[in-house]
């Protein structure tokens, strides 16, 4: 690539203001007129059959139009909700639909819904509902749940247990027979609540002489939308249109076809009327699917010296009622335990279960923050165990330079990286050496301070078609669409779908840096496929590295045939026209230019063309990547804990983040932030808890803790860029390494300042009561 | 039984009938048109809603409409003057201090609030300030920055503001 | 979540609210601030017929100093009251209760009225109250009482005002000169409600405790006084010692809840420390 000017830029983001003066449109500030309200009543049982629905006095309430059961709705599907392979193809799983029929599984699964003239009077007729249930004993607790005898939620199963598979490299055996440290561990991954600030919601308007449907939807996909719309409901799919307006967050929340995409799209069939149905936050907490939801069991074959030389873990994944669209995503941690290091052997086994709780899904990382965790508690279990330095444990065990492209045990192909390096420069920040002896000083003054990091690394940018097959049932790709119009303006379609990640301004300084535009000329458009071709929306940190390239490429082919057109008006010979800054000469004549705008009207004008040459300056690319990307990074955090209060301090956050080249990093270390707070929130404070009756005892923001202003530090973050090989633009990913990262540094610094009390591990969320019990379970004694 | 109730919002009489059960952000949002103020929760917790009411900052989804008659009130859609953006606004966007942007409206509120008692507050009080609002999406520390870029930037223009006459004079 | 419909009644003044509410009778709510009532009423754990609104009524939102007392209105706001140079001078344990509660925007609505009415045990004011033997003017279809806050709080969300009274003035009575307090309030994050909280006032004159509030927060049903550490200080030397002895006896007689954020020794354990920390605090410097 020509040196950037514009790539690589902290430009303000173009997005900001419609958003900062209140003029944005989320779903539910869009104007619309005569709409019905719909509310979705959801089930109060963990696990009940359902013996009946009186809807009599509800359909008689002021200002109701309908109320259906979902008896009365069920012949209206023509497929289940989908559910992808993720990882898992052998796992068994149920259908599973978007309302309750006879009988449900969790707190929160719809039943029934009503449709009224205003939002209150459905909410005030859903009360008049006499909805009879035959309670069935609640399975809770995942592991009582693949226990003999226990009540089962799909009959058609057999059992609770969605799959039990194996995902092993090496020879497990042998390195657990050369070890002289063997450590066992269980570890949890507490289930959390994604809670992006905006709720779903959907508007959905059937046509019904034109059998045409078009949904707006708080979605991260909304292309995926579309077909599943088409399938479930048996419409066209060139009759669908999605539009996700501005998304308010999803971090995966939004990343499925949810069952009131489909409940708000039937009910507008049904009453002929525009229907919009929002989530309350209440709704939220058990109708928007959980994340993480885990229990590992591992165990660790190590040498003296700090290397590590196998590793056997059993990972326990909550999948909730039902398989969720990409419900056992969460199980890619079994192929990415590795990390940076090199181990000798690994050997997973996974298995899914089901139990009565909100179906899990994906949640920012899915699947990497549980392998990052895993393994970098492995590192400093280790670094426990033999008396090594946590940093020279990683040392030890990082795979080297020299040793890219490495191929893992699991058979991935890293891209590149030399992963001392962001460990090196981390370290050098918190001036490690020192601030090791300062905590020697304090442990002799009773203050417990601990030191934690992380040295992640991470799979992003789905990604290759071939192998995401294998994780989505479908190839995926990156898609953008570049039209020039007349005037020499652009629109730029891209098929990724930002909700709230700001992808038009980076995506406009690709364009703008190749072709010389300005970058006000630019306009990017996302988010409605009715416009542009199928795209694969936003998720898995891979707009940047997927469409972003093929929004480069659809430039360098625009810029190519701007150079044909030019090298006609000029009347030279193709190969001696430059093309820069939005000029086209010929060679040693760079007065005698003629803009891009006068090409573009050039190319409107069939006679001002070479011959052959069709006209137009418009290019769509489908970029289908090499590999995935592989971002890395270490980050270290320093807390105190208050031996009183149990109360974890966070003194210092560094990041030290590698993500190849940073398009606009501006927005790279917005991401960064954003992420290593999610992470905290993790450590620290969240936790979806389920009493033994199977309510949720977290459902409302009081309950359910994410962190606040006043509960987080200032970040420090550096960075280092080693570009990836998979794409021209040398980008990896970082919209999940700050949360990827971030949990294991917290809790790594937590167990090491409770190192002197003989703790190893502690369940998160790392909780004042919790530590405090840890403290003094001995009467407050040091061991 | 439904009541009258009139209001000034940006500057704006809005009079309408509204069921006493109407939320002052329902209120906002449907009968004035003014979508900015959002919704996040339903316990009081996130900010999303917070607006300016008799010149102080308030969750509007924990106010009645009857309750806020005869009251003014300022939304986000009141602050920027024309196309000036209030200081608030333009380091919000410098900063880089909103993502997903679902927030920000009721964080401006609460930051012009913290502003106007505090022109000169520390890290600390700015993130005691906007407790009452919750972001998913920036870790707060582009927020925080935002609002200190803000105070600078309204401590400077009410320097000129000040010392105007005198120059005149 | 919208709330259940219900009438709404706009009073200008006491007697007209009394008169509304002896009509209605437990059917209806009276609503000041809103900041206990409006969140239940959208979970609709709260579905009152008639909502009885005082927020209008002049004269119920003040600050004053009177014979031997600070008087607070009812309507009086947590802001209010967290930025008052007279509560900050004469009784900083309301002061920075006031400050810690809920969050700012909840602070400017939120009223000392409507939260003593509420009557959570693990509400700030409360405490506060009893610590301070606050005295609560209520008006009923009978005239005006006075009830002491040791007789207020009854029970868990229940206060001794019956459903046809309004609370109208809340009287404290005025230190000593020279009287510190402080409220020490622990919580996962700071908007939340304590997990304990400790209230907290002294008067030291020649390094002894002349007198001596001690009040706990969310430790049982009601807010509760500690006793037992309020005796072993009065009169005694104000030095570490004494204070980490007595301290020690914070939790007793109390029955703290168990919930999700702390079981009942942790609560406990946290009662000392904090009491501790606070008597620390009052006594710095003296």
């Amino acid at each position: 690539m020509a040196i950037s000017t514009l790539i690589g830029a902290s430009i303000k983001r173009r997005e900001d203001p419609e958003l900062i003066t209140g003029t944005g449109g989320f779903v539910d500030d869009l104007p619309q007129t005569g709409l019905v309200h719909m509310y979705v009543v959801r089930s109060t049982e963990p696990h009940a059959r359902i013996l009946g629905i009186d809807t009599a006095r509800a359909r008689q309430a002021d200002g109701v139009l309908a109320v259906f059961t979902g008896k009365e709705l069920a012949s209206e599907f023509q497929s289940p909700l989908p559910v992808t392979v993720s990882f898992v193809p052998e796992k068994k799983y149920p259908p599973h639909y978007p309302i309750a029929t006879d009988r449900v599984r969790y707190v929160g699964e719809p039943v029934a819904i009503v449709l009224a003239q205003s939002r209150a009077a459905a909410e005030d007729a859903a009360e008049r509902l006499d909805i009879r249930y035959e309670s069935l004993p609640p399975v809770v607790d995942m592991e009582k749940a693949i226990a003999p005898g226990a009540p089962v939620l799909h009959d058609e199963l057999g059992s609770n247990l969605a799959y039990d598979v194996k995902r092993a490299g090496g020879d497990i055996e042998a390195a657990f027979r050369d070890a002289d440290v063997r450590i066992s561990q269980r570890i949890r991954q507490q289930r959390l609540i994604p809670v992006a600030v905006e709720p779903r919601g959907v508007v959905a308007d059937y046509k019904p002489f034109a059998n045409a449907l078009t949904v707006w939807s708080s979605t991260q996909i909304p292309h995926f939308v579309k077909v599943w719309l088409a399938v479930i409901l048996g419409i066209p799919e060139s009759q669908v249109r999605v539009v996700a307006p501005d998304v308010g967050g999803g971090f995966g929340s939004k990343i499925r076809v949810y069952p009131e995409e489909v409940l708000a799209a039937l009910a507008s069939r049904k009453l002929g009327r525009r229907v919009k149905w929002i989530e309350d936050r209440s709704e939220n907490m058990k109708a928007t699917h959980h994340g993480r939801a885990q229990i590992w069991d591992v165990e660790v074959a190590a040498r003296k010296d700090g290397t590590v030389l196998g590793v056997r873990a059993t990972q326990y994944l909550d999948l909730g009622a039902y398989c969720s669209q990409f419900g056992t995503f969460q199980a890619i941690a079994l192929l990415l335990i590795q990390g940076p290091y090199k181990l000798q052997a690994w050997d997973g086994r996974g298995i899914g279960v089901y139990t009565n709780k909100t179906p899990t899904d994906a949640y920012r990382g899915a699947g990497r923050p549980e392998a990052t965790y895993i393994i970098e508690r492995v590192m400093d279990l280790v670094a426990q165990a033999t008396g090594v330095d946590p940093a020279a444990v990683r040392r030890k065990n990082f795979i080297r330079q020299e040793e890219q492209p490495f191929t893992s045990l699991m058979g991935l192909t890293y891209d590149s990286g030399d992963y001392s390096t962001t460990l090196d420069k981390a370290l050098e920040m918190v001036s490690y050496q020192q601030l090791r002896k300062e905590q020697a000083e304090k442990r002799k003054q009773g203050k417990h301070v601990g030191i934690g990091l992380s040295t992640y690394l991470e799979i992003c940018g789905l990604g290759p078609s071939v192998a995401t097959t294998a994780a989505a049932g479908i190839g995926f790709w990156g898609m953008a669409v570049l039209n020039l119009h007349f005037t020499g303006k652009a629109t730029l379609v891209i098929g990724s779908s930002p909700h709230g990640q700001g992808h038009e301004t980076p995506f406009a300084q690709i364009v703008a840096e190749t072709l010389g535009l300005p970058l006000e000329d630019i306009d990017v458009v996302h988010g409605d496929t009715a416009i542009g071709p199928m795209g694969m929306d936003t998720y898995g940190s891979r707009s940047a590295s997927v469409d972003g390239t093929a929004v480069y490429l659809s430039a360098v082919k625009v810029r190519e045939k701007a150079r044909k057109i030019a090298a006609h008006l000029l009347e030279a010979a193709e190969e001696d026209v430059v093309y820069e800054n939005g000029k086209a000469y010929v060679k040693g004549s760079p007065t005698k230019a003629v803009t891009i705008q006068e090409i573009t009207g050039a190319a409107f004008q069939p006679h001002r063309l070479p011959a052959g040459m069709e006209g137009g300056l418009d290019e769509t690319t489908f970029f289908n990547p090499p590999n995935f990307v592989w971002p890395f990074g270490a980050h270290i955090a320093v807390v105190e804990i208050d031996d009183e209060t149990g109360r974890v301090q966070i003194q210092r956050y560094v990041a030290v983040d590698d993500c190849g080249t940073r398009l606009n990093p501006l927005i790279v270390d917005g991401q960064i932030h954003g992420g290593i707070a999610q992470g905290i929130g993790q450590a620290l404070f969240e936790d979806g808890v389920y009493g033994e009756d199977g309510q949720l005892k977290t459902g409302t923001l009081v309950d359910y803790l994410i962190p606040t202003a006043s509960d987080l530090p200032m970040f420090e973050t550096e960075s280092l860029v080693t570009p990836s090989p998979t794409n021209p633009l040398g980008v990896k990913g970082i919209g999940e390494a700050g949360t990827i990262a971030s949990t294991a540094a917290v809790m790594n610094a937590v167990a090491d300042a409770l190192s002197p009390f003989g703790v190893k591990d502690i369940d998160m969320p790392a909780s004042p009561q919790k530590l405090w019990h840890l403290m003094h379970k001995n009467g407050g004694s040091k061991r | 039984m439904r009541h009258r109730v009139a209001m000034t919002i940006n500057g704006t009489q809005y009079e309408h009938e509204v069921e006493p059960r109407t939320l002052l952000v329902y209120y906002i949002r449907e009968q004035a048109g003014l979508t900015g103020t959002h919704i996040g929760c339903d316990t009081s917790s996130c900010g999303a809603c917070t607006v300016e009411m008799d010149g102080h900052s308030v969750k509007s989804c924990t106010v009645f409409a009857v309750q806020a008659d005869g009251a003014q009130i300022t939304t986000i859609e009141g602050l920027a003057v024309g196309s000036q953006l209030h200081p608030l606004q333009q380091a919000f966007w410098d900063e880089h201090g909103l993502q997903c942007g679902y927030c920000t409206p009721g964080m401006i509120m609460a930051a012009k609030q913290l502003l106007e008692r505090n022109p000169k507050p520390t890290e600390q009080e700015i993130r005691l300030g906007i407790e009452g609002n919750l972001c998913r999406c920036t870790g707060y520390q582009n927020i925080v920055k935002a609002i200190e870029t803000a105070a600078r930037t309204m401590a400077a223009q009410a320097g000129k503001e000040v010392k105007a006459p005198a120059a005149v004079s | 979540m919208i709330p259940a419909s219900f009438d709404y009644i706009a009073v200008k003044t006491v007697p007209e609210a009394v008169a509304e509410l002896a009509k209605h009778g437990d059917e209806s709510k009276l609503l000041a601030g809103g900041h206990s009532l409006i969140p239940l009423m959208k979970l609709r754990l709260s579905t009152p017929s008639f909502v009885v609104d005082i927020g209008r009524v002049k004269d119920l939102n003040y600050i004053r100093r009177t014979d031997g007392h600070i008087a607070f209105g009812a309507l009086t706001t947590h802001h209010d009251i967290e930025f008052s140079d007279l509560v900050k001078e004469q009784l900083p344990l309301l002061a920075s209760a006031a400050s810690q509660i809920g969050d700012p925007q909840v602070r400017n609505r939120g009223t000392m009225g409507g939260a003593a009415a509420h009557a959570d045990p693990s509400g700030d004011y409360p405490t506060c109250l009893l610590t301070l033997d606050a005295e609560f003017d209520v008006v009923g279809p009978n005239g005006r009482r006075v009830i002491k806050a040791s007789d207020f709080f009854v029970g868990t969300f229940t206060s001794a005002l019956q459903p046809d009274e309004v609370l109208t003035e809340i009287r404290v009575p005025a230190p000593p000169a020279g009287t510190r307090g402080t409220y020490l309030k622990f919580s996962r994050r700071s908007q939340d409600w304590a997990i304990v909280a400790v209230a907290a006032q002294a008067t030291v004159k020649d390094r002894k405790f002349q007198e001596i509030r001690i009040g706990l927060t969310s430790m049982g049903g009601t807010p509760l006084r500690a006793s037992a550490v309020e005796a072993a200080l009065r009169g005694k030397s104000a030095d570490a010692d004494t204070i980490r002895k007595a301290a020690e006896k914070a939790a007793e007689g109390t029955d703290p809840p168990q919930d999700l954020n702390g079981s009942p020794d942790y609560r406990r354990h946290l009662a000392t420390v904090l009491t501790r920390r606070a008597l620390e605090q009052l006594t710095a410097g003296r």
